[in-house]
């Protein structure tokens, strides 16, 4: 960052307190659809924000000192990449920042001695491996459009992006449902417990911790929506359309699936996610040539 | 009332632990799960993890095996949560109250906030009762 001015500071700022609202709004809405999509009533919009302040009031138990540590690093690298995104800087940079983020978790999950955090570490370890190199080639096709990494030059692209990747489109769509932990792909952690892991990787994490956590999903909520929304950046108002719709459809994929095993993840992943994308790459290529 | 209170009273998250239950209890418990009674309107999510737990709602009644799991698992649960004893036997022992293995109702082992009553009770005496326990952790929390 060369120049540090007061509307980008005033910025990052809007960004760092909108975003966890925002999220947390659609995290309500999500819950509120998904209630009426199985005919109950549901909880009211702001239930997560019930959730957090509750979980904030609670008692700080610690499995070990280490622990709020991971917690904070997986919060504050996804507010970083929030705040990259913002201020329009490298896209390659912010995946990476946000695997350092998804990495803290798994160590925090590591740290400590139960079973159930161990598997559901491991069982993440084996969604980052299905999921980094789909948005890897997403990057290397963002590139290969717009000749750069840099969001501003998505922005400044005349064309959307949508219709020279849709096939890396399709990709990061398929890729976002591991990425939400949403059904089928729900087998690190899942909002619902009595799974087979009971609440996999958050399971020995308690109180302000698991609040913690939570506002650290909705920054990422927020965030991997607003990467949609890159596809079809002008004008953003469609973006962000198309954003919520494949939200919903995220909502409806959760509902009518059921979790399927890590093999069949990982196989489906590489195969159609990591096909579609080089496809889409390759496809990209020859046309620049 | 802070905006910490207001939360507590309208997120009860419950770990449901079946003590020596004849398992009518426990459907009941379960049943206030289905779409019909849908507990998740008031917030009640059933966690299935004492470290997220804010209420314990025990079935059955208590004897010398379980009385230990038992107390370990609310010893699991952060501060502030409530007991809610589900069911006849949970409260006082019921049937199996002579029982030479049977130690009588839950408040013998741990400090219950609320008695639901009933052979079994119905879902919305329990749904009824989980919120009342948050309420009184509330007042608990007050009183410290």
């Amino acid at each position: 960052m060369e120049n540090i001015t007061l509307q980008n500071v005033i910025l990052i700022i809007l960004a760092i307190v909108i975003s966890p609202i925002l999220g947390g709004i659609l995290t309500g809405i999500d819950r509120k659809i998904s209630a009426r999509m199985q005919n109950r009533y549901g909880p009211p919009i702001m239930q997560p924000f019930y959730d957090f302040f509750k979980l904030l009031g609670k008692e700080r138990i610690t499995v070990n000192q280490t622990q709020i540590v991971y917690v904070i690093a997986h919060l504050f690298f996804s507010i970083v990449c929030v705040a990259m995104f913002v201020l329009k800087q490298d896209l390659l940079m912010i995946i990476f920042i946000l695997a350092f983020s998804s990495i803290s978790l798994i160590m925090g999950a590591m740290s400590v001695r139960s079973p159930y955090s161990k598997i559901g570490a491991q069982r993440e370890i084996i969604q980052m491996m299905a999921y980094e190199p789909v948005l890897l080639l997403m990057i290397v096709g963002i590139y290969l459009t717009t000749k750069s990494f840099m969001i501003k030059s998505v922005f400044e692209h005349g064309t959307p992006l949508l219709f020279s990747l849709p096939l890396v489109f399709f990709a990061f769509l398929y890729v976002l449902t591991i990425k939400l932990r949403k059904s089928p792909f729900d087998f690190s952690t899942s909002h619902h417990g009595h799974q087979e892991l009971i609440k996999g990787l958050t399971t020995e994490f308690s109180g302000p911790q698991l609040a913690l956590i939570e506002l650290t999903h909705w920054y990422d909520l927020v965030l991997l929506l607003a990467m949609i929304s890159l596809f079809f950046a002008q004008p953003l108002w469609v973006g962000i359309l198309i954003a919520l719709v494949s939200y919903f459809l995220e909502m409806v994929i959760d509902n009518i699936s059921a979790r399927i095993t890590w093999k069949w993840m990982l196989k489906l992943t590489w195969v159609i996610g990591i096909g579609a994308a080089v496809t889409n790459i390759i496809w990209i290529y020859m046309r620049n040539k | 009332m802070g905006i910490i209170e207001k939360s507590r009273k309208k997120s009860p998250w419950v770990l449901h632990y079946d003590c020596t239950s004849c398992n009518g209890c426990d459907i009941e418990t379960l049943a206030c799960l289905t779409p019909m009674y849908d507990v998740e309107r008031f917030g009640i999510i059933n966690v299935g993890n004492p470290k997220h737990a804010d209420v314990l709602v025990v079935t059955g009644s208590v004897n010398k095996r379980n009385a230990r799991v038992l107390k370990n698992l609310y010893e699991q649960m952060p501060d502030p949560k409530a007991v809610v004893a589900v069911g006849a036997c949970a409260c006082t022992g019921g049937v199996f109250k002579e029982c030479y293995n049977v130690l009588g109702g839950v408040e013998n082992v741990l400090p219950v906030d609320v008695f639901v009553p009933g052979c079994c009770p119905r879902p919305e005496a329990i749904i009824d009762g989980i919120v009342l326990a948050m309420e009184k952790i509330n007042e608990k929390q007050k009183k410290k």
